[in-house]
């Protein structure tokens, strides 16, 4: 990406109303395309947000509504996936749950790659002792065991988040923050590079040399640069952290039992699977689509924005 | 390579001692006071809780009871669980063997399918052979432990009445049949832990190959007249392996997250299931010693893998 170089604007005016783009955007976006599996998974996952997202405005079940008539029933007419133990509507729930998933993974995303951006940017642009430390921190928490460390940090600060924001947002934040902070560290080692090579090029050079401050350099010349492969790494956060909301939830150790997340449905549903089957596969397939489409894309934008791939 | 070795664990003393530093950091800045209880009691004064709290160091600076409680957890003082009035020290020995049974042997499983498959794959990038094992791979990873679990039990226990979904932790049987039962009961869960590993070092290890494939020396080794055979077990395997080798150190700490998981699924008595026990029981001893013995275990793992990578790479172990 660093080398393309941009159209010139009377180039594009020859063209009349229809420019020939050239952009490094629009170059990624024909590279993607060619990956047919990441572009069907775009599709896929932008249906299932809309669904998740819209779905409860169209469909008025509420997720909590008790019916023990039809406790455990399959898949009908009047419940689209079936019911649990309680004659819940599933997909009610499913459709909150995946709101919240797909929010967490989001979130705890974009937590992630902040702090992971900052830390890799603050010790590739002033390496010596600086460096040194944040690559140790950051050497430290990759040898965490990231599960028990997260199970901890849960049991320890959920009563006090809980009291504060209320139990929703609070564990939300909570979830949000601890995920973010245990998911940043090879982002921050992948920005690290990338400044190291960027920061020597030409171009960083020329602006050093017109004057340009140091944040400058960064923010305007270097950071630019080496978004690339910081948006694949992105990309896979956000199925590891819908995964790792899923698994906490799944453990009981997520969002409280009144809020159906996937993982949490799939919980409820352990003891009663031989009978109810239909209540684990469907959150499960949630899960699994959500995840599978993210990594697809992942992979998809790797062969896009991968400056070293030739296609 | 002794020096290289002690080299190694010399390394690893900071950062388990860093990693001491995160828990008890962790552990410090919880809110919660222990003696919440004694602070609503009529009966006692508060002069006698504040001296308790300072007979027991609760008012020392940070630093102090930092040190305090590393020498005591080095001592093999962990304390006593609040639930089933045992040592702590005694509570995981008993559970350790059964997680690093089940995690060793997924491994193992995991690396004896994704090895050949990855090589067979990158030998012959594009080929039918390859995109099947690609994609499989790709929806292997996508799969979260917990659901795969769910799906083995659902098929292979209720299905199809096979093995048991229940883990004993004391088998009665003796003998061979000991064997039989150890070996249907354990099944499952080695195979969901291992065929996740799989699918994900899989990728790694065909990209590897596949980058090492080009190298001028792997076309001197065939001009040679050696075997394909011989060119790819012994030139290029063996120098794919080395970044493999990094990749799957950092995954370790996944690792254990995916056998915390498995061994709740499958009500494997292991140090899993024990954390998740304690923290549904507030059983803080516990599960601050569960999840230092976590800790040394990824560090344990990562040096075994900075050996594995000695052992590879000739130029490293000998510096």
């Amino acid at each position: 990406m660093a080398g393309s170089t941009p159209a010139s604007p009377t180039a594009e005016a020859a063209h009349g109303r229809k420019p020939v783009s050239t952009s490094p955007w629009a170059e990624a976006w024909r590279r993607f395309k060619r990956h047919r599996l990441a572009l069907a998974s775009l599709w896929l996952l932008a249906l299932l947000s809309l669904v998740v997202l819209l779905g409860p405005l169209v469909y008025k079940v509420g997720i909590n509504d008790i019916d023990f008539t039809a406790r455990m029933k399959g898949p009908s007419a009047t419940h689209p996936l079936g019911t649990d133990d309680l004659g819940r509507d599933l997909l009610a729930r499913m459709l909150y749950g995946g709101r919240i998933s797909l929010a967490v993974g989001f979130a705890a995303m974009l937590t992630g790659i902040l702090i992971g951006i900052i830390v890799g940017a603050i010790a590739g642009i002033s390496r010596g002792w600086i460096d040194t430390v944040l690559m140790w921190v950051t050497d430290l928490f990759l040898s965490l065991p990231t599960l028990p460390v997260l199970l901890l940090l849960i049991f320890f600060f959920r009563d006090a988040l809980k009291s504060v924001f209320g139990p929703e947002v609070g564990i939300f934040l909570l979830i949000v923050l601890v995920i973010g902070g245990l998911s940043w560290m090879p982002v921050a080692r992948l920005v690290r590079a990338q400044f190291f090579s960027l920061r020597e090029k030409e171009f960083v050079e020329a602006a050093r040399a017109l004057g340009a401050s140091v944040p400058r350099q960064v923010v305007r010349h270097i950071l630019p640069n080496a978004l690339g492969p910081v948006i694949v790494a992105a990309t896979i956060n956000i199925a590891a952290a819908i995964i790792a909301e899923s698994t906490l939830s799944f453990l009981g150790l997520g969002f409280p039992p009144d809020i159906p997340t996937w993982g949490r449905i799939l919980n409820d549903s352990r003891d009663y699977l031989d009978i109810a089957t239909h209540w684990a596969v469907f959150p499960g397939l949630a899960i699994f689509i959500a995840v599978l489409t993210i990594n697809f894309i992942g992979d998809g934008l790797r062969d896009a924005l991968d400056p070293r791939r030739v296609l | 390579m002794g020096t290289y070795i002690l080299r190694r664990l010399l390394i690893a003393v900071p950062s388990l001692l860093g990693i001491s530093v995160v828990l008890f950091t962790v552990l410090a800045l919880a809110p919660g006071d222990p003696f919440e209880e004694l602070a609503t009691n009529p009966n006692v004064p508060p002069e006698v809780r504040m001296a308790l709290r300072a007979s027991l160091g609760l008012d020392d600076p940070v630093w102090q009871r930092y040190i305090h409680w590393l020498t005591s957890m080095l001592k093999g003082e962990w304390g006593f669980s609040f639930v089933s009035r045992l040592d702590v020290d005694t509570l995981i020995l008993q559970r350790l063997p059964v997680t690093i049974a089940v995690i060793g042997l997924s491994q193992l499983l995991a690396l004896l399918i994704a090895l050949p498959v990855g090589i067979l794959a990158a030998v012959k990038p594009y080929s039918w052979f390859d995109r099947i094992a690609s994609t499989l791979s790709f929806i292997g990873f996508s799969l979260p432990t917990f659901f795969t679990g769910l799906l083995f039990i659902l098929f292979f226990s209720i299905y199809l009445d096979w093995f048991p979904f229940v883990f004993q932790g004391e088998v009665a049987a003796t003998g061979f049949d000991w064997w039989v039962v150890q070996f249907k009961q354990a099944i499952m869960p080695i195979m969901v832990l291992g065929l996740f590993q799989a699918a994900s070092w899989m990728r790694y290890v065909r990209s590897s190959v596949l980058d090492v494939v080009r190298l001028d020396y792997v076309t001197t080794a065939r001009s040679k007249g050696l075997k394909e055979r011989m060119v790819i077990l012994k030139h290029v395997v063996r120098n794919a392996l080395i970044p493999v080798v990094t990749l799957v150190a950092l995954q370790v700490p996944g690792i254990f997250g995916g056998a915390i998981v498995t061994e709740q699924i499958f009500r494997i008595p292991g140090i899993g299931s024990l954390l998740i026990d304690s923290i549904l029981r507030n059983d803080t001893p516990v599960i601050m010693a569960v999840t230092f013995v976590f800790a040394c275990l990824v560090v344990l793992f990562n040096l075994i893998a900075d050996l594995l990578y000695g052992w590879l790479d000739p130029r490293i172990s000998y510096r």
